[in-house]
């Protein structure tokens, strides 16, 4: 239940950040330190996520077949394979490293 | 039919159908992450924003917890700001229109409109990109949160290679120069060595702390990092004057 209610809460949140950009003054886009910061910020948080889920096991690092995925998902955006054919790649270097005996 | 002649709904349609495709994953990643089928809906009818959906799924994936998770998907969900404050400069939507149109506010449905310079092709890119996109998007990610619930170990099938592979996915795109790329190391860097140390979740806010902090400071482009997943537009790089009927 804990979990159902911090997801609502997301959900408000993200409509409201929506929301915002209409109900704010059009003389706000001049200013454009906050459009740096969205922009930063996305590409920190997904780069941050990318590693995360590469290297993190809970409060641990380990290095794993999660690293091959990281390379085959690399390997397929060098040659601009569509999102759903890198997510694919992924999938099956880190399934197929485990089935050679790589955790 | 008159309006497929319009170049707008064409782009519109076609980066809906591969935007909402990749749903799957995120229907399947989600429920192999300890959510249910209901709350993997809900992200996607409700929050309805790509990044922000894989960024909740991740962090509960890595052990994080419900308010981790509310806080990495809130901080990404702040470039839609941006995208709602330029369509409504170049729309205008009102009453009910203004409402539903900040729904659909997300990386694609922008991309398509401020991709056309006619208004009217603006508008029609933005609501075939932004209602298709949703109609696709729900569709798929219930295909895919029903798929994955029948796979058993997601370790087996590599699903945890699928979520690193989905987020460099939706980094890609916006590592377009030197200065994104040394954005992304910084943070990535920051988020390693925060691991050992604060509780799983957190290191994604730690580097969204540097994040902000590059973004205060420094003086690059206003929309760096704010591409879309999909660029509507990757294989028409100048678009066609609008009216011009294939």
């Amino acid at each position: 239940m804990n979990l159902w209610m911090w997801l609502l809460v997301s959900c408000a949140l993200a409509y409201a950040w929506k929301l915002l950009g209409y109900l704010i003054p059009a003389s706000a886009l001049r200013d454009p330190r906050m459009s740096r910061i969205a922009g930063t910020m996305t590409i920190g948080l997904l780069a941050s996520l990318t590693i995360l889920n590469t290297v993190a096991s809970g409060q641990a690092l380990a290095l794993d077949a999660r690293l091959g995925a990281l390379a085959a998902a690399g390997v397929a955006l060098l040659f601009r394979a569509p999102f759903l054919v890198v997510v694919i790649a992924g999938a099956a270097a880190a399934a197929g490293l485990r089935m050679l005996g790589w955790s | 039919m008159k309006l497929l002649q319009s170049p707008a709904v064409r782009v519109g349609v076609s980066i809906s159908i591969a935007t909402g495709l990749y749903g799957v994953s995120f229907g399947a990643l989600s429920v192999t992450s300890g959510l249910d089928f209901w709350q993997t809906m809900a992200l996607s009818l409700l929050l309805f924003s790509g990044g922000s959906q894989f960024a909740f799924i991740g962090v509960v994936a890595g052990g994080g917890s419900g308010i981790a998770a509310m806080g990495a998907a809130t901080l990404l969900g702040m470039r839609n700001g941006i995208y709602g404050m330029q369509i409504n400069a170049l729309l205008q939507p009102r009453g009910w229109r203004r409402f539903a149109a900040a729904h659909v506010t997300i990386d694609e449905s922008t991309a398509t409109s401020t991709g056309q310079t006619d208004p009217l092709e603006q508008q029609r890119g933005f609501w075939t990109a932004g209602v298709g996109i949703f109609i696709l998007w729900n569709l798929f990610t219930a295909v895919g949160a029903l798929a994955g619930a029948s796979l058993g170990d997601p370790k087996q099938w590599g699903l945890d290679g699928a979520a690193v592979a989905a987020f460099l996915g939706l980094l890609w795109p916006r590592l377009k120069g030197r200065e994104p790329v040394a954005i992304a190391v910084v943070c990535a860097l920051a988020t390693v060595l925060a691991v050992p140390f604060v509780p799983a979740g957190v290191p994604i806010l730690v580097a969204a702390v540097v994040a902000a902090a590059i973004g205060w400071f420094s003086h690059g482009r206003s929309d760096e990092g704010l591409e879309p997943d999909v660029d509507p537009y990757a294989e028409h790089p100048h678009p066609r004057p609008s009216g011009d009927a294939a």
